[in-house]
């Protein structure tokens, strides 16, 4: 289970969390919603121990990780696996090296074996035979579902998914969609995506979590937040301009 | 008793405003020189030998040859320039081979090739690096349970400790080369009479020359990671961090090379 307890972080004058708790259940998907530049990498990346807080705590397993040392933060780390917004693929290695890096690295897996996972998880995703393959040589979406390989080659307790279908078309944004139930329903891993896409979020989602002005202001299943009645969920579930959220546009 | 309160005075306040800022970033840039120097070291050992032979080829064996070409005029072009104006004041090119060796093998050689290492490679490792950082590649390999200094850094820090003093050796060499070829054929200085003075230089100007590489490409990794590590914005950020790692790296380079010097000679050095 993860657990955010009135986490602040701030970076210079721009406040970003201002009291942010948020529990994850063990086995469930949440997604975190909420419009651009509110916070929710930010959140993500301090519940993986990538930003620490600058006041509050976060729990893994009630352990608390934001006063570890680099040594236990990357022993709990271990239950982890992310999958960046652009894919973060290594360029310089291919995507089986790419696939294979993590089980080399804290697995210590031998190569006959790892060869077998990174082809097995390939094809988790819909990707065989292309191990040779350079990531530059990729479209978005086989990038991005080499990132969800990656991650999910490492047998992690708990699966990051930061914006799964940003800069997809329709069609492969759903068949990303499709591919994140299957493997939360094959390896039983729990979720926490972010996303602004409302589709992707009603699909993948067991519980979603509204984030605005630094806070999560509620929590609920996907049926709940179609119906809410909080005006802020409910001017950023239809997409509507006009409401409590006001969206800031630089003057130049 | 009343407490006294400071009084600020118009002046002190432009004063902090204007120099607080770059104080503060300045100190800042220089407590995470530290942290990144003092875990470069901490995991030097546990460097996979198959990356730090990558980045020896990399950095040493393809600067090969501009370190060479580089050298090698140097050394004609002292020679040349030497044999000319002794000539004017004492009639005859004399003392040339004293004058390019000791210039190559206690400045020219280390600084030179430090200089066109810390346009190649220092570059280099700030852009592989600041480009990993601005695509969240540095913050992947976090999550892969792999910590970025030792498999970035500490692979840099090593080869270039190698490969730097080496190139350094080849730089004296191929520049003492240059200068002969000069002093014989253009000079008339006859062979034996260069060499004499070559085989004059002794192991200390050489050590001389080598501990200062040694420092100079300990600059140029340490620099280089850092603008890499700390690289923002996006390609404009990327080509920043590669233009400062360099410009910082060759000043620091000359500034350090008085200092160096008046250190070693003190202690007889060279």
């Amino acid at each position: 289970m993860i657990r955010m307890v009135d986490v602040y972080k701030s970076f210079g004058t721009h406040h970003v969390l201002r009291g942010c708790s948020l529990d994850v259940q063990d086995g469930e998907t949440l997604t975190i919603i909420g419009g651009s530049g509110t916070g929710k990498s930010v959140t993500l990346k301090i519940m993986i121990g990538l930003l620490k807080p600058d006041r509050g705590q976060v729990f893994i397993d009630d352990k608390e990780i934001s006063a570890m040392r680099e040594d236990e933060l990357a022993e709990v780390q271990k239950k982890f696996a992310y999958v960046f917004q652009m894919g973060a693929l290594f360029d310089s290695l291919t995507v089986g090296e790419n696939v294979a890096f993590g089980l080399r690295q804290l697995h210590k897996y031998d190569e006959s074996k790892t060869k077998e996972v990174v082809s097995k998880t390939l094809s988790l995703v819909g990707l065989n035979g292309i191990e040779a393959l350079k990531p530059s040589e990729l479209s978005g979406g086989m990038r991005k579902r080499v990132a969800i390989a990656r991650a999910v080659a490492m047998s992690p307790k708990y699966l990051f998914y930061d914006e799964p279908t940003t800069g997809l078309d329709p069609i492969m944004s759903d068949v990303i969609n499709d591919l994140i139930v299957q493997l939360h329903e094959k390896l039983g891993t729990t979720g926490v995506a972010i996303t602004h896409d409302m589709k992707s979020a009603y699909k993948i989602s067991t519980r979603i979590a509204m984030l605005y002005d630094g806070r999560i202001v509620q929590v609920d299943t996907p049926d709940n937040i179609k119906n809410s009645q909080d005006p802020l969920v409910k001017q950023f579930i239809t997409g509507s301009s006009q409401g409590p959220i006001q969206m800031k546009v630089k003057a130049y | 008793m009343d407490e006294v309160k400071p009084i600020e005075s118009g002046f002190e306040r432009r004063l902090l405003r204007l120099l607080g800022g770059p104080l503060l970033g300045l100190s800042e840039m220089m407590g995470k020189i530290v942290i990144l120097v003092r875990q470069t070291l901490f995991w030097l050992r546990s460097a996979e030998r198959g990356s730090v032979f990558e980045q020896i080829v990399a950095m040493g064996v393809n600067s090969l040859p501009v370190t060479t070409l580089t050298s090698l005029f140097t050394g004609m072009v002292l020679a040349l320039q030497t044999g000319f104006s002794f000539r004017k004041v004492f009639n005859e090119p004399i003392y040339v081979g004293t004058v390019v060796g000791l210039s190559l093998t206690k400045e020219l050689g280390p600084v030179l090739t430090a200089v066109v290492v810390a346009g190649r490679v220092g570059a280099s490792i700030a852009a592989e690096l600041g480009t990993m950082k601005v695509t969240e590649q540095i913050d992947a390999l976090y999550t892969l349970g792999t910590n970025p200094i030792r498999y970035l850094a500490v692979p840099r820090f090593i080869a270039c400790l190698i490969s730097i003093p080496v190139l350094t050796l080849m730089a004296d060499f191929i520049g003492v080369l240059g200068g002969l070829v000069i002093a014989v054929y253009r000079l008339g200085v006859p062979r034996t009479v260069y060499m004499n003075e070559i085989r004059q230089l002794g192991w200390k100007e050489g050590m001389h020359g080598i501990i200062k590489s040694m420092f100079f490409a300990a600059i140029i990794v340490v620099i280089s990671c850092y603008k890499g590590f700390n690289c923002e914005g996006g390609a404009e950020g990327v080509g920043k961090a590669t233009t400062s790692a360099v410009v910082i790296s060759m000043v620091l380079i000359l500034v350090l090379d008085y200092f160096l010097s008046a250190v070693l000679v003190s202690f007889g050095i060279g």
